[in-house]
């Protein structure tokens, strides 16, 4: 078994555009952005591959910041976008195909950023989960 | 001057059976652009993670797919025994090896089967899924479970099989892959097959990568990428190459899924031949602090289960990116310029599992 | 013959019989290790909850007080983690699937005493 090493470079938020470009241009393949909360602080991963060499940038943010697009660079970032912003409500300037909160249509708003996301009546959420479970 | 017209597609659709809504724009019959919107069943389940033990996650993780569930519990635990440090035994991980090709196995025919369904081939979705039954008869067998194996956890595995079930297994799959070429045959050389695919749905190789295609959509453009080769579990020991197509079309994608079940088979055969003895799971003690991206190839393409935790029994967030979301902006790509009639075989031809796009 | 791929298939179809089985005539097929429901002995039991809190869907509930082990077969995904958590190996899976019903929910208690207080209806 080989143990893939790990990569992380934590860079400021300004300088995204510029790091992803770089990477672009040397030829690395958008694999995700991944959001997480911890505390405060939104973090951002976008990671990139390149024949099987596997990296990572890594942005900090919090509550209320604005996070630029990296749609210009990789056209198919959208998905990866959209999706922070409709789980995590971060919000994400200029992406090239906006859903303005429709790819993920949850009842709860931004029910990754919520502490309690069964606040709709326990009884639902149970009948909900069941439902998942049946999947 | 021919007029545009905005036809809904989806999410409930004959022949596509996965909730996906597409508004095509239409000029006549050629779509000119092709908007996705996913968002119909959402479960949540990452959020999941910091309720329950680390440890019985993985009946969680497994459950985000119903097809490649074995492979998405080897993706969290592999993370997991990775921020531990946890040695798994070398028979474990050729177990694991041979549950995931024989996962791989079930989901191509399956998919090669509603592949045949969606040009109408009807008799060959059939005969796809007869072969495919057999597979699912030996993983329940061995693991208990048809489609959710539920065999793997964290320090190895479940539970075992004996050498000479591994034998019988190798076995029927020789009968197996006599009728799993038959059925390529079909695949590869019916008119009726390649009139629906040829041409079709067609990307270039530049453009599926830049846009992150992954797994056979990618290899389909005759981008060479397949993280099997990064030698996680056992295959890092075994003898295997990406299957690479170039057509970048629909007929190429289907070649590349037909191509990988002989694969899986001889893959499967060399991991029983290597298979060594001892035991099968590690104990675990403590708790993970750290983080981790761990990635394994599923039937459709990379996943990547991304795991941070602070030594508590509770994972502080998992997030997994499935080989689907992926695949969705080369789908789009895909979909611009080609025919209404061709929409069904061309969103099928990524092998779109939207219910574990969204989790 | 690319018209006609399919014959050689079609062929060997015809001399093999159905494929399927005639359920509910026939039996389902059945493996020894197919994970199917749960089942408690009951005199085992301390009443410990850990079943409960290693169950992904939550479909056990004990309660230790009045000595009452609940399942909620609907919500049960067959896991085998009760199994494994349980320290007094009381539980075990066995491998029959729940027959259908056509109206739920679907709850089996058992209580510490000699008889069920809900009588089950398999096994
Ligand atoms: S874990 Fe075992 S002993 Fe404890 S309550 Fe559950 S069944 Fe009873
Ligand atoms: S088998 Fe799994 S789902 Fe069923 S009761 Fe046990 S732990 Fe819960």
């Amino acid at each position: 078994m080989t143990i893939e090493e790990q990569k992380y470079t934590d860079i400021m938020k300004e300088d995204l555009l510029k790091n992803v470009k770089d990477k672009c241009e040397s030829g690395y393949r958008l694999v995700q952005i991944g959001c997480g909360k911890f505390g405060d602080i939104f973090e951002i991963n976008y990671s990139f591959e390149k024949e099987y060499s596997f990296e990572n940038l890594r942005i900090k943010t919090t509550e209320g910041e604005k996070v630029p697009s990296i749609s210009d660079i990789y056209w198919g970032s959208f998905i990866y976008e959209n999706e922070i912003h409709d789980l995590f409500g971060v919000e994400v300037t200029g992406i090239n195909l906006d859903f303005k909160g429709n790819l993920i249509r949850t009842t709860v708003k931004a029910p990754f950023n919520v502490k309690n996301v069964t606040k709709v009546k326990p009884e639902k959420k149970e009948t909900a989960e069941k439902k998942t479970e049946d999947n | 001057m021919s007029r545009r017209i905005v036809v809904p597609f989806g999410p409930q659709h004959p022949v596509l059976p996965e909730p996906i809504h597409l508004d095509l724009v239409l000029e006549d019959e050629h779509v000119i652009e092709a908007i996705p919107s996913i968002g119909y069943v959402h479960r949540g389940l990452e959020k999941l993670v910091e309720k329950r033990d680390f440890k019985d996650f993985v009946y969680i993780a497994e459950r985000i797919c119903g097809i490649c569930s074995f492979i998405h519990s080897v993706g969290y635990c592999q993370g997991i025994e990775n921020i531990m440090d946890i040695e798994v035994p070398k028979r474990a991980q050729y177990l694991r090896t041979i549950w995931s090709e024989y996962s791989r196995l079930h989901s191509h025919l399956l998919w090669l089967g509603l592949f045949a369904d969606s040009m109408g081939f009807e008799n060959l979705f059939m005969n796809s899924w007869r072969i495919r039954e057999k597979i699912l008869d030996a993983m329940e067998e061995t693991t208990g479970g048809r489609v959710i194996q539920g065999s793997c956890k964290v320090g190895g595995v479940r539970r075992d099989i004996s050498d000479s079930k591994l034998k019988d297994m190798v076995k029927d799959l020789d009968i197996l892959s006599s009728d799993i070429e038959d059925l390529c045959h079909v695949f590869f050389d019916d008119d009726t097959v390649i009139h629906r695919t040829k041409g079709v749905g067609v990307i270039s190789k530049e453009a599926a990568y830049s846009l992150g295609a992954v797994g056979p959509t990618a290899r389909g453009s005759g981008v060479s990428t397949d993280i099997r080769k990064t030698g996680y579990v056992a295959y890092a020991d075994l003898d295997f190459s990406p299957v690479v197509e170039t057509g970048g079309d629909c007929y190429a994608r289907c070649a590349v899924r037909a191509r990988e079940l002989l694969q899986s088979v001889d893959i499967i055969k060399q991991a029983v031949d290597a298979v060594p003895s001892g035991d099968i799971d590690v104990k675990v003690k403590g708790n993970p602090d750290g983080e981790y991206f761990s990635r394994v190839e599923q039937p459709r393409g990379e996943c990547l289960h991304y795991i941070k935790a602070n030594g508590k029994k509770n994972i502080l967030r998992e997030r997994v990116r499935t080989p689907t979301t992926a695949n969705i902006p080369a789908l789009v790509k895909m979909l611009g310029g080609c025919e209404m009639a061709d929409v069904p075989v061309i969103v099928l031809s990524i092998d779109p599992c939207i219910g574990c796009a969204e989790r | 013959m690319k018209l006609f791929s399919m014959t050689k298939t079609i062929f060997k179809t015809l001399g093999r019989g159905p494929s399927t089985i005639r359920y509910p005539k026939e039996p389902a097929k059945r493996y020894e290790g197919t994970r199917g429901q749960v089942e408690i002995k009951i005199e085992d039991c301390i009443f410990c909850g850990l079943c409960s809190m290693h169950c992904p869907s939550d479909a056990i509930t004990v309660d230790k007080p009045v000595k009452i082990w609940t399942i909620d077969r609907f919500r049960c995904i067959s896991c085998n983690s009760c199994v494994e958590a349980c320290p007094k190996n009381c539980l075990c899976l066995n491998n029959v699937y729940h027959e259908p019903v056509l109206n739920g929910p679907l709850t089996e208690s058992f209580t510490g005493s000699a008889e069920p207080a809900e009588v089950s209806s398999e096994n």
